[in-house]
């Protein structure tokens, strides 16, 4: 159960993710870019994967708390970053970013995870857009005009080094016998607090959790495109990070990192339908609902005994 | 502010509201779903009618109220079918599974239907104006302004909602979607016909987002893909308001969030968060009361 | 060990459960019956704090447990199982069983990440405990077994064993013999009976086989229609009037 020697392998991603930096400048800068938006989209999509699959609370919202982490960390960087030049101050402003996010999602999380099912998601999408709202009419940040001139400091160590980060803290945390709490409150609540489990405090931890790890994603996507804009953080983000979830399989890391992955490349390929692109996104949420809910890499890797 | 001109406006708005809040409704109360496309049929219904009145002024004469209602039926008939067509592929074969496969599968219709029409192919990103089905007459009233249209839209939401109202009450076809609504399986075993009712069910609800439709675009500065995503919205939360699966309710909903969307319109600084209000209110009373206004709550047994 | 005293819940103007006095002693196996609808898994959820009683109390360890919810509940003793067997249904047996141990691993959030040594060795203690209990009652080769995937009865006893491991000190047991076979039946009361004498435990017993409940319950309470009717040994309610009339020639024996 506990994979031993866990931590080594968060070491070695994030020295492969600090070496594969130091090969950037030979790099073509547009692929650079993709993998970078790749590493992002990992991030948010194993981060939603812990409220969504791990622990079967179906948030929309999820770009709400990108959005805090990202307009805050970079509001740290127009308004004090210029006097603190340090190596250190990205990644505190990143966490910075990610702790706002997190204290928003407790925020959110604690009136809303008495809903179920489709009231929970509604009221999530409506915190997101109220964010969105909010952060169109924050003049501090730009408004609805957004926020312009974020300095360029992302780059794939810090992308892929919080990537292996927020993998290994989610999946450290649901493989110990504090973690398989989550899955319990998603597969059966009310056995669950029968044996012990407190399942409000279970919900809502996996919320600030999620959220957390979304803000820091958030403020890596800011100082990569170094523009923001507070309607490229509405209800349809949310929806793209869901349809990774559930593409991936809802609760399986590997198959959600591989979702991430294919659903950021998937656009790249499809260069010349671009006109199509949109209309076969839509197909394509709707076949997999009807045909593979379960996601698209399900093997039955568990041992089935005939009953 | 004027506040009796700020309501009368509110009341224009909130009927269209209403409206739409109706099919939402009614599709909540027999499937226990939100239809996230039901704003996109109200967007085809527009469009219908878009393409559909030229003809029907060639035969009627323009601006005829006979031909108005020509092109509303029309619109609603198309609409009607789109509903129940949707209905069939997408949501019919995810009958059994957990609600949230079907949310999500019908976010994904709304999107396909968006970004189809908004290819350049089909109908085009760009607003297009809308023909005048009706003369426009604006009536003074001492210093009120009324609108012959906004009438009109209060005029047909009072109509459709006691004709709603009739057709679940007190005809075969509404008892039968009762039953549906309270219990699918126990309506199957006493023979009512629940695939078919389900049909009709989306059917009339796609109706009456097909006639919201026009009535909004007939108010709107242009038809465009995505009319129908804002005021859908509003108007499930006017829906959620009311008490989902409610139909006087949808209308209560739908006319006190029109009026509250107005009378903040009208208050310097509250306008920008117009979008906000909407969703303010929405997780408020899903928190305060899940059952809306007039809803009565339901008891989970363990 | 448990009290009720005048228990009642009303549902709306449904009276479900009304006025129970209900005591298990400490190491007393209680039965309660009914016929169906009586209000016996409505008494549980009073119990176990699902529902909130409409009035009256209840008693637990000396303690009120009004308003406590059900996991705080389980931390301080009661355990139970359920009409439907509600195991977690993505987990292993043995992770089935780990997340009732979990009340007692102690191990939290940050522990779980950081994964320093106290962590280390309170898991392979939480696992080492589970295997041990999963051994005694014959379950441990499935422990990686996907926990529904088990036969019916097996998945019965399991639900009992992930109970034991919350280290209770009551043990409600919802129709545990509830479709069951006659043999499985018998080794069910045999298992009741030595998890009883083992663990130190009360059990209350709900269940409608009147061979189990006759044959291993020291004291059985009867409800009908949410009211107590009946209380005493298995012979008396055997003879007991009111009690033949309310199930009416089900079978009794």
């Amino acid at each position: 159960m506990p994979f031993p020697g866990a931590k080594r392998w968060l070491l070695l991603g994030i020295a492969l993710a600090i070496l594969a930096s130091y090969f950037t400048p030979h790099c073509n800068r547009y692929y650079l870019g993709v993998a970078i938006d790749v590493g992002i989209a990992i991030i948010l999509a194993t981060s939603l994967n812990l409220i969504n699959g791990h622990t079967g609370q179906f948030s929309l919202g999820h770009a709400g708390f990108m959005a805090v982490g990202g307009f805050f960390s970079a509001w740290i960087s127009l308004n004090v970053g210029e006097a603190v030049n340090a190596f250190w101050y990205f990644p505190l402003s990143l966490i910075a970013g990610g702790l706002l996010a997190a204290a928003v999602g407790l925020f959110v999380g604690v009136p809303s995870l008495r809903l179920r099912g489709d009231y929970l998601a509604i009221v999530t999408l409506g915190f997101g857009e109220i964010i969105r709202v909010i952060a169109q009419n924050t003049e501090a940040i730009g408004a609805a005009s957004g926020l312009k001139g974020i300095p360029k400091l992302t780059n794939l160590g810090w992308t892929f080094g919080f990537a292996a980060i927020t993998i290994y803290a989610i999946t450290a945390l649901v493989n110990s016998t504090y973690g398989r709490g989550f899955i319990a409150v998603h597969d059966d609540e009310i056995a669950a607090e029968s044996n012990g489990v407190d399942t409000t405090r279970t919900k809502v931890t996996a919320f600030i959790t999620g959220a957390f790890f979304a803000g820091i994603a958030g403020g890596l996507y800011a100082h990569h495109k170094q523009f923001l804009s507070p309607t490229g953080f509405d209800w349809l983000k949310s929806v793209d990070i869901v349809v990774m979830v559930i593409l991936g399989g809802m609760g399986r890391t590997v198959g959600v990192i591989a979702a991430a992955i294919l659903l950021t490349l998937m656009p790249e390929f499809l260069r010349e339908f671009s006109q199509y692109r949109m209309i076969l996104y839509a197909l394509l949420i709707i076949l997999l609902m009807l045909l593979r809910p379960g996601g698209l890499f399900t093997i039955n890797l568990k041992r089935r005994k005939k009953a | 502010m004027d506040w009796l001109q700020q309501i009368i406006n509110g009341l224009g708005l909130g009927a269209i509201y209403a409206l739409i809040a109706l099919g939402y409704t009614m599709v909540y109360g027999v499937l226990r779903f939100i239809n996230f496309a039901h704003s996109d049929v109200l967007m085809l219904g527009a469009f219908t009618a878009f393409y559909v009145s030229p003809e029907i002024e060639k035969l009627m004469g323009s601006q005829s109220v006979f031909g108005c209602i020509m092109v509303f039926v029309v619109a609603a008939a198309v609409c009607a079918c789109i509903g129940m067509l949707i209905e069939r592929l997408a949501y019919r074969p995810l009958r059994n599974r957990p609600k949230l496969t079907v949310l999500i599968t019908a976010i994904g219709v709304s999107l396909l239907i968006e970004f189809t029409a908004q290819n350049e192919n089909v109908l085009g990103a760009s607003p297009r104006p809308f023909p005048q089905l009706l003369p426009e007459h604006t009536i003074h009233l001492g210093r009120l302004v009324v609108s012959s249209n906004d009438i009109l839209t209060v005029v047909v939401t009072v109509i459709l909602l006691i004709g709603m109202w009739f057709i679940v009450q007190k005809t075969r076809v509404g008892t039968a979607m009762r039953a549906v609504s309270y219990n699918q399986q126990a309506a199957s075993l006493m023979g009512v016909p629940v695939n078919r009712i389900i049909s009709f069910t989306f059917g009339l609800g796609s109706a009456l987002a097909a006639i919201a439709g026009i009535l909004y675009a007939i108010k709107a500065p242009g038809i465009e893909p995505l009319m129908g995503v804002q005021p859908g919205l509003r108007a499930f939360v006017a829906a959620v308001l009311g008490g989902i699966g409610n139909l006087p309710g949808a209308v209560l909903g739908g006319v006190i969030l029109g009026l509250l969307e107005t009378i903040a319109g009208g208050i310097p600084g509250l306008s920008n968060y117009r979008d906000a209000i909407a969703f303010g209110i929405l997780i408020i009373i899903l928190l305060v009361k899940p059952a809306g206004l007039l809803g009565r709550s339901s008891v989970e047994k363990v | 060990m448990l009290e009720l005293e005048k228990a009642t819940i009303k549902f709306g103007g449904l009276t479900a459960v009304s006025e129970l006095d209900l005591n298990v002693g400490e190491g007393e196996l209680v039965g309660l019956i009914g016929p169906n609808g009586a209000g016996k898994t409505t008494a549980f959820n009073m119990i176990t704090g699902v529902y909130r009683p409409t009035s009256g109390q209840i008693r637990f360890a000396g303690k009120d447990t009004l308003g406590i919810k059900p996991n705080k509940l389980a931390a301080r003793g009661i355990a139970r199982t359920f009409q439907n067997i509600r195991l977690f249904a993505s987990l292993s047996v043995l992770d089935n069983i780990r997340v009732a141990a979990r009340l007692h691993n102690g191990e939290g959030y940050f522990s779980a990440l950081w994964r320093g040594k106290g962590w280390k060795s309170a898991e392979a203690e939480t696992e080492k405990n589970a295997l041990e209990l999963l051994e005694i009652f014959d379950l441990a080769e499935q422990r990686d077994e996907l926990a529904v995937s088990l036969p019916y009865g097996d998945q019965r006893r399991l639900e009992i064993v992930r109970a034991l491991a919350t280290k209770p000190k009551l043990l409600l047991l919802d129709e545990p013999a509830a479709g069951m076979n006659p043999s499985e039946k018998v080794d069910l009361m045999r298992l009741i009976q030595f998890v009883k004498e083992r663990y130190n435990l009360s059990v209350l017993l709900v269940e409608h086989d009147m061979k189990v409940v006759m044959g291993i319950c020291e004291r059985i309470a009867v409800l009908e229609y949410g009211i107590k009717i009946a209380e005493g040994t298995p012979k008396e309610i055997q003879c007991h009037p009111k009690v033949i009339e309310a199930y009416l020639g089900a079978a009794a024996g």
